[in-house]
């Protein structure tokens, strides 16, 4: 699962968009500790055991991975890559790393916990709904974002959350990992036309 | 005269797909590492995905193919894009429309893409630089020149098998001068860094001056696939066993046919293939056809990935092409 | 030919191959006729008077094989647009192959084409009969009527003869009236849905081959029926380093052959094919750079004696399709002189020995050299030659593109190159058929 290539923080960046850590791996331990336990609460509460997680390439598998430990599942975690579903295709053309999306279990009237790395503005959680439904058909879906900011373009909330940021438009906030994960905090680099490796986690997401 | 890759588009972006040859490594890589991606579709309850919803791909096929056909129509639509099916080999040049008058009348129809097989070697080439500059073109076979899908499909297949190709050592077998598998075989092999590509056929079925493909000339079956790690047998037309090319299907057998026994100089994990259909008991008998080191199915649905890569690769770089018009426009 | 009116050239440099004259010298002209280099004859008044200074005045140029595409093809080219072009270019003659709708197999057809190009009056056209009934390379043609008729020469285009025997009878034939047959050497079998030289590039574009012994074959084969028969055989467009130098080795023990080459054969090379360049498409096919320099020392030491435009207009259909399914050939007239002039530059040969394949080397295989007589002969400027002269400046540059060229084709692979030597001046028979 580890890939070398987006495990490094990117340092390409010209001056003016070099990341800041907003925050190190201790507040992501934290934070992601408080999502299991407030994710055990809500299974209970609905009722919704056994559920199956699935986290969103490339950090949001991070997250999930640390998520299915903590939770303890029996069950393998998925994986889902959106790139085929992404609505920006048109405009930016092919992702140029598509890892497969592995669905070990069957998605058909499960439970599913969707896990993301950061909820913008809400077009990577339409896409993910999009490759499950392609699966089969879930019984439910709660949504668990290790970070949330604003900037939603699409009615998409999430049910768990790990840390909250107010952000200006010009700003990002992406994780670094697998191993230490950080959130880094940086301006929007300018669109290329043709990004040649992956950026960190994150970047997925589209920019308004 | 060599002009400027006529495939790539001023970003070096896969723009047509018409050869294998003269496109970059990474590139190549970059069309089996799609590939890769697009191989799960097929594990999808809707074996479907959005990516060119609402794009128009014709099959434009002046030489009739209904597997190649099949393939790519299955391709575009798991792409979700349109469809259009043209048997031209029945239809429009009978009539005496040209070329092009064709090529313009699908135009008219907004077609995004054009998937074009013909007889004559360059076809592909001509459509591409008459196309209007929003359609992609893509080569599914030109004469004698080149099919380079199936030679994708043919490296995405090895490198499942294989992983690098660094050491590899892949014989080719068979009617390397009528084929345009080999040809884009051999181009994309030698890119993509292949130790070593031998060619094995008697001396009427090699093209002039076959050395300068990068490939090692051989003419006796076992000698060519000691320690190979690929062994990829060519479909023999019928109409070359009669006539001076040789003698009989028989001899031709006897000695190119491949078998078990005659497999065994190999490495003992090569892989046979074959991009179908198979003659059995002239290119190969059945024992290895249907054997072990068979990959012959597994090329067919790999096929469908590949298609699937390249038809989005090209359908994303055209909006590219329109992003920087607009970019410089405004 | 009438009466024309007097004219003097002056001041310019006159190369005329055939006596060996290169310097600067007047050339004076009455009633058609070269009437003297050098000083005029006492008393001489020309009416016009032409002043060449910085320019080069020699014969005009004489072309063994361009095709004018009429009758039966003028939606790619007619008489009149192509010898316009041809006037243009610097040259006075073409002899044209008999591949026309009708084919030029009876008296009839080539009188039709004589008396077209008389009309417009831009060049002479000679037309090469039809060796064979409907070129079908069965049945020979009635060849003594066909040289009544004005064909100099007897051609087959590029159809074979397949059978043997019917080339030796051919041969035999026309030897009995002294008529000589032009031969394009390719052996229709082994060239037999080509449409590149088999080697290097044809194996890598998949196209189908025609490999070198297609002409060596042919030409071995017609060398040893002329040698047989006593024939005198032409070489219509070699296009390998073995075809020519199998011609000059017969040549050497006295077979009456000679041979050509066309003009894009010294420059262009099979590589020129790639990227599926269908303006590069010609048979015979552009063969190797080794088979393109031994076809340049073979023109340098006169074992070919002649380059010709091999002019093939095209209408711009004719190269819309993938590479094979286009038509070959390449619209050639008015790239002759500049890329001799190329050749000149590229130290080839000297400018006069370019000229004289050009001019004198032509002619003589054409029959119309000096030998034939006062008033008859072209290809010189001696005294008592027809006066076609061609003048022009070997220095001016320009740059052919569709818009400035005469010709109906433009299909060429020259296109938008700059080029050396522009034509001032064409003179047919004493008139001024072109002027810039």
């Amino acid at each position: 699962m580890t890939n070398p290539q987006t495990s490094t923080p990117d340092t390409t960046k010209a001056h003016s968009t070099a990341p800041a850590t907003w925050k190190d791996a201790s507040e992501i331990d934290a934070a992601i500790a408080r999502m299991a336990d407030d994710l055990t609460a809500m299974i209970r509460e609905r009722g919704i055991a056994p559920a199956l997680m699935i986290g969103i390439h490339s950090g949001g598998v991070w997250v999930a991975e640390r998520l299915h430990a903590l939770l303890g599942l029996a069950e393998p975690l998925g994986t889902l890559d959106i790139s085929f579903y992404r609505d920006d295709f048109t405009r930016i053309g092919m992702h140029p790393q598509v890892r497969p999306s592995r669905l070990p279990v069957a998605v058909e009237d499960r439970h599913l916990i969707l896990v993301d790395d950061v909820l913008q503005t809400g077009r990577t959680i339409r896409a993910a709904l999009n490759v499950l439904f392609d699966y089969g058909r879930p019984k439910s879906v709660i949504l668990a974002t290790l970070a949330e900011r604003d900037g939603r373009q699409l009615p998409i909330e999430p049910n768990v959350v790990g840390l909250r940021a107010r952000l200006g438009p010009e700003e990002q906030i992406k994780l670094a990992g697998p191993e230490p994960m950080t959130l880094v905090r940086a301006l929007v680099p300018k669109r290329r036309r043709r990004p040649e490796g992956e950026a960190p986690s994150g970047a997925a997401e589209p920019a308004p | 005269m060599s002009a400027t890759n006529p495939q790539l588009d001023g970003q070096g972006n896969l723009r047509h797909f018409l050869t294998t040859e003269g496109l970059s490594r990474a590139l190549l890589i970059e069309i089996l590492d799609q590939a890769e991606g697009f191989l799960g579709v097929a594990q999808q309850a809707v074996k479907k995905v959005p990516l060119c919803r609402g794009k128009v791909v014709a099959n434009l096929f002046f030489e009739t193919s209904t597997r190649t056909r099949t393939t790519f129509e299955l391709a575009a639509k798991r792409l979700s894009a349109d469809v259009l099916n043209l048997n031209i080999a029945t239809s429009a040049t009978s009539k005496g429309e040209t070329l092009l008058d064709t090529l313009r009348n699908l135009e008219a129809m907004h077609v995004d893409m054009f998937v074009v097989r013909h007889a004559s070697s360059g076809a592909a080439h001509f459509i591409a630089a008459h196309a209007n500059p929003h359609v992609s073109v893509i080569n599914a076979g030109d004469g004698r020149h080149s099919h380079p899908t199936q030679g994708m499909l043919d490296m995405f297949t090895i490198r499942r098998h294989k992983g690098d190709f660094a050491n590899l050592c892949v014989a080719i077998v068979g009617d390397i001068l009528h084929s345009r598998v080999a040809r884009s075989q051999i181009s994309a092999l030698n890119a993509l860094g292949a130790g070593e590509v031998r060619v094995i056929a008697p001396r009427t079925l090699i093209p002039a001056q076959a050395e300068s493909l990068g490939v090692r000339v051989y003419h006796d079956l076992r000698e060519g696939v000691r320690d190979a790690d690929v062994v990829i047998m060519l479909r023999l037309q019928r109409e070359r066993m009669s006539g001076a090319l040789l003698p009989s299907a028989h001899e031709y057998y006897q000695l190119f046919g491949l078998t078990e026994e005659r497999l065994s100089t190999a490495k003992p994990d090569a892989i046979v293939m074959h991009p179908g259909p198979i003659n059995r008991g002239v290119e190969m008998d059945s024992q290895v056809a249907d054997g072990p080191r068979s990959v012959i199915l597994e090329q067919v649905s790999n096929g469908i990935a590949v298609r699937m890569a390249v038809i989005a690769m090209c359908i994303g770089t055209q909006n590219l092409g329109s992003q920087v018009a607009g970019e410089t426009d405004v | 030919m009438s009466k024309g009116p007097k004219l003097s050239i002056r001041n310019g440099r006159l190369i005329d191959p055939a006596s060996g004259v290169d310097r600067e010298a007047d050339l004076h002209i009455a009633d058609g006729l070269v009437v003297a280099v050098g000083a005029a004859p006492g008393g001489f008044q020309p009416d016009r008077t032409l002043d060449a200074r910085g320019l080069v005045l020699c014969p005009g140029l004489v072309d063994l094989s361009a095709r004018l595409r009429e009758p039966g093809l003028e939606q790619k080219a007619t008489i009149a647009s192509e010898t316009r072009a041809a006037a243009a270019a610097g040259i006075t003659t073409i002899c044209c192959p008999p591949d026309t709708a009708p084919i030029v197999d009876t008296p009839a057809v080539a009188q039709l084409v004589h008396q077209i190009a008389e009309r417009h009056g831009y060049a002479r056209v000679f037309p090469a009969g039809a060796i064979t009934q409907g070129l079908e390379g069965r049945q020979i043609t009635e060849m003594a009527a066909l040289k009544q008729a004005g064909c100099p020469v007897l051609s087959q285009a590029d159809r074979p003869i397949r059978s043997t025997q019917v080339l030796r009878r051919a041969l035999e034939y026309a030897t009995t009236f002294g008529i000589t047959l032009f031969l394009q050497p390719q052996d229709p079998d082994l060239a037999e849905g080509g449409c590149a030289h088999e080697g290097r590039v044809a194996t890598r574009l998949g196209l189908p081959g025609i490999p070198q012994a297609a002409e060596t074959v042919a030409v071995a084969r017609a060398l040893a029926l002329a040698e047989q028969t006593g024939a005198r055989i032409h070489f219509r467009g070699l296009s390998t380093a073995r075809g020519a130098e199998i011609l000059a080795m017969a040549r050497g023990r006295g077979i009456l052959a000679t041979g050509d080459v066309a003009m894009h054969q010294l420059f262009l090379t099979e590589d020129d094919v790639d990227g599926f360049d269908a303006d590069c498409h010609v048979i015979p096919p552009l063969r190797t750079l080794e088979d393109r320099e031994a076809l340049r020392a073979a023109v340098s030491a006169g074992h070919i004696q002649a380059i010709c435009s091999d002019h093939q207009p095209h209408d711009a259909d004719a190269k819309q399709a993938p590479f094979p399914e286009t038509a070959p050939g390449i619209s050639a007239l008015e790239t002759l002189l500049p890329l001799a002039l190329c050749l000149v530059n590229e130290g080839v040969l000297e400018l006069p020995a370019a000229l004289a394949r050009l001019t004198s080397g032509p002619a003589e295989i054409l029959g119309y050299g000096p030998a034939r007589g006062p008033g008859r002969s072209i290809g010189c400027l001696s005294p008592g030659s027809l006066a076609d002269v061609c003048v022009f400046d070997p220095a001016e540059t320009w740059v052919p593109m569709p818009g400035n060229l005469a010709s109906h084709g433009a299909n060429s692979p020259f296109l938008g190159i700059e080029i050396h030597g522009r034509v001032h001046w064409t003179l047919l028979g004493g008139r001024v058929a072109f002027e810039r």
